[in-house]
């Protein structure tokens, strides 16, 4: 239920940006989405096709470009990417040290947006 | 008007609204000297057992509020106020998570002046609550052993966003094949700085511990 949230949200960034650069058609929003947020494409798309109803950006099409979780090792500085939702144990795959951050993963950003 | 199609290059965060509210709170609370803490788990796993026994060991020498979070009901209120603290409903009428516009509304219907802590109680469930800044200071989530040692596979997000884990229930873990020392290294895989403590509304097992290191956080503020 929280992309309804979200989708309201990126409404109101789209209607605001467009009307700064005095455009009249919303075509195309690109998304950036970290892989953990839990976002689907298909699913923003439904939500925001509801909401811009009587909008400029109504019929906009919704991209999401997917960015993957990657950590960075605080041992050997490798960034290194592991699937968070797997049992195995997350190593840094260079030295196996276990000192690493979290760096991508998390984003929730609107790239560009392609208007007329 | 132009026909010609244009890119406008945005790169600004869809949630940013919702930050700068968040911040806006954090600035408030901060002039008051209040200390907030956003209680997050699913349903179950002991959200309100946790703000009453924390009430009860804290309320003589710290003064609190609580922000019910609830789609409907005024349940959890009415069990607050009945230990005399100050609490407000806040109902999202459908909505599965809190959000820093709808904290506003809350805090200001406390009395900030007085009090130096507020809990927040957030909508149950591990994802939506997630993804929203409410302007606290500290992210708490709960897990109680009933619910299983691979929640941390299913809702990486909430894990990573959290500064305390609280493992409920955990008079529970004798009867189940709950691995407390496999979920801690999870835990830790994704969220080096997570503080666990492992307590049980029940018996009050590890309650005091948690409480003491709360207190400490408060001071560090105040």
């Amino acid at each position: 239920m929280h992309e309804l949230a979200v989708t309201k949200s990126i409404l109101q960034l789209v209607l605001d940006e467009t009307e700064k650069n005095h455009a009249h058609k919303v075509l195309k929003i690109q998304l950036a989405i970290g892989a953990m947020r839990n976002l689907e494409e298909e699913w923003i798309q439904r939500y925001f096709n509801y909401i811009s109803e009587g909008t400029i950006a109504k019929n906009a099409v919704i991209k999401v470009h997917k960015i993957p979780v990657l950590f960075h090792c605080n041992l050997c500085q490798t960034d290194f990417t592991a699937d968070v939702h797997l049992e195995e144990k997350i190593l840094c795959p260079h030295c196996q040290g276990f000192e690493y951050d979290l760096v991508h993963g998390r984003e929730l950003i609107i790239e560009n947006i392609e208007v007329k | 008007m132009t026909n010609e199609i244009k890119l406008i290059d945005v790169r600004k965060n869809i949630l940013s609204d919702n930050e700068n509210q968040a911040d806006l709170i954090r600035e408030e609370l901060r002039k008051k000297k209040v200390f907030m803490v956003n209680i997050m788990a699913s349903p179950g796993a002991g959200k309100t057992s946790v703000i009453i026994q924390t009430l009860r060991r804290l309320k003589d020498t710290v003064n609190i509020g609580v922000i019910e979070g609830d789609v409907e009901s005024t349940v959890d209120s009415e069990k607050i106020l009945k230990e005399g603290v100050p609490a407000v409903q806040i109902q999202t009428g459908g909505a599965c998570h809190l959000d820093a516009p709808m904290i506003t509304a809350g805090l200001s219907d406390l009395d900030l002046d007085s009090l130096d802590l507020v809990f927040i109680e957030n909508i149950g469930n591990l994802i939506c609550p997630a993804e929203f800044d409410t302007g606290s200071d500290l992210q708490v989530m709960i897990l109680s052993v009933p619910e299983g040692d691979d929640k941390v596979l299913k809702y990486p997000l909430m894990f990573t966003v959290c500064d305390v884990l609280l493992v409920n229930k955990v008079d529970y873990l004798s009867i189940t094949d709950f691995n407390l020392e496999l979920l801690k290294r999870r835990v830790h895989e994704l969220n080096p700085r997570m503080q666990v403590f492992e307590v049980s509304c029940k018996t009050g097992e590890g309650m005091d511990i948690w409480c003491h290191w709360l207190n400490e956080q408060l001071q560090k503020k105040a």
